[in-house]
């Protein structure tokens, strides 16, 4: 393995990082939006997410992905291996972003909704300033530990041609016959990215059972 | 559009032993991996300090590693060790070695918070080890981590999805070998996409009857 090959693979890093960052950017807000679609018991929209989530969180990314990548084209809409993998990665994260910000919804106090309206708050206000703040924090552990997941399941891009840290290694071991060095630089690219996530989830949690018992 | 789906159907044979092959592959790994899990749990928890840190590396590593590199890691870097391994083979070890870290973590996990008066109970009434593990241990355990073991499961027939990048012939590889042969693409993958549901669907059921029966014996 040379120096240009490291190199190859750090690009690939770029990549894998990019993607990620833009899944979690925008699968966020798309998965709060589905979960107040159902927690505000919208007609039909509520039974659509519902079994939109159901659906997505049981197929596997490569399956989505190749749909997307393959069928788009089919009906008309040309699509390109970056933003199938983004599409794929955001269908994916936003329907389980969907049941975290949901379980916060669900198990969000009552009477402190009812406080704001009788205040005069507006739906608006109320939903900034009451809820926002308060699920942000309850639902922030099961959303870092689903960015961690979704971190994980990005190799799976590199089916459709994108050039991730995964792929660059697979593609320099096929070129020196030495496969076992460049897959040990991806995990050791990998390993400390993920591990900087799953320990972000530890010390929140632990921060906020501190917090618990110093109320 | 209709024409499409009577293509897939066509080739239903191909479809349906994919899918076959997915829920043997899930079923195998996941008992596989549940009993090395009841390995790994004893030896995080174990007072030896090189025993239990050992053990937390495998974990951790496994965890901090995306399933597909673990299984090129298995399939293209073995051989280098002087280890070949056949596609089933390397994508049965890698779904159970990567797995078997999550089970050990659920079962400690559930472990720590089962009550200790039981226990205490089934020694002073005398029961030999294994009894005691047997019959007082094990149940509430397996009850307990119940749920959680189901949604790993669901995990594991997700990660075997990948497992089509070593040509193994599961459902996602079926859909694929379809969509190439016959340029069906959304038809192809729309029917594996309802097939994974479908399996999710049967272990979620069977998840909450576990809870059911928890529920009762509480």
């Amino acid at each position: 393995m040379s120096g240009g090959d490291i190199t190859a693979i750090l690009q690939g890093a770029i990549v894998t990082v990019m993607l990620s960052l833009v899944g979690i950017l925008i699968g966020l807000p798309i998965g709060l939006g589905l979960a107040l679609l159902r927690w505000a018991r919208v007609p039909i929209a509520s039974g659509v997410v519902t079994v939109y989530v159901s659906v997505l969180r049981a197929t596997p990314l490569v399956t989505l992905l190749l749909l997307l990548f393959f069928a788009l084209p089919n009906i008309g809409l040309p699509i390109n291996p970056i933003s199938a993998a983004i599409l794929a990665l955001v269908m994916n994260t936003s329907a389980f972003n969907c049941e975290v910000w949901r379980s916060a919804l669900v198990n969000f106090p009552k009477d402190q909704y009812e406080a704001a309206q009788s205040v005069g708050m507006r739906g608006g206000q109320r939903f900034r300033r009451i809820v926002l703040p308060q699920i942000v924090r309850v639902s922030l552990p099961g959303l870092v530990n689903e960015m961690s997941l979704l971190i994980k399941v990005t190799p799976v891009l590199a089916v459709v041609g994108v050039v991730d840290i995964t792929r660059a290694a697979v593609r320099i071991g096929a070129q020196t016959y030495e496969p076992l060095p460049p897959l040990l630089v991806a995990v050791a690219l990998y390993a400390p990215i993920v591990f900087a996530l799953v320990s972000l989830q530890r010390w929140i949690e632990r921060r906020q059972i501190a917090a618990e018992f110093a109320a | 559009m209709i024409h499409d789906f009577g293509v897939v159907w066509s080739e239903r044979a191909l479809l349906l032993s994919g899918l076959a092959n997915t829920a043997i592959l899930s079923t195998l790994s996941a008992i596989a991996a549940l009993l090395l899990g009841f390995i790994v749990t004893p030896a995080l928890m174990s007072k030896h300090p090189a025993v239990a840190g050992a053990a937390r590396v495998f974990v951790d590593g496994m965890r901090c590693v995306p399933f597909l590199l673990f299984a090129y890691i298995v399939y293209y870097g073995f051989p280098s060790f002087g280890v070949r391994l056949d596609n089933w083979t390397s994508g049965l070890a890698a779904l159970t070695i990567y797995n078997a870290a999550y089970m050990a973590e659920i079962l400690r996990g559930a472990w720590v918070v089962q009550p200790r008066e039981p226990i205490e109970a089934g020694v002073a009434f005398g029961f030999s080890e294994i009894g005691l593990f047997r019959r007082i241990i094990l149940p509430p355990l397996l009850l307990s981590a119940g749920p959680v073991i189901g949604n790993q499961m669901i995990q594991i027939i997700k990660d075997s999805a990948f497992l089509t990048i070593i040509a193994l012939p599961e459902l996602t590889h079926a859909a694929s070998s379809i969509q190439s042969r016959h340029y069906v693409p959304f038809a192809a993958f729309i029917t594996a996409v309802f097939l994974y549901w479908g399996l999710c669907l049967v272990i979620e059921a069977g998840v909450s009857s576990i809870g059911r029966v928890a529920e009762a014996r509480r």
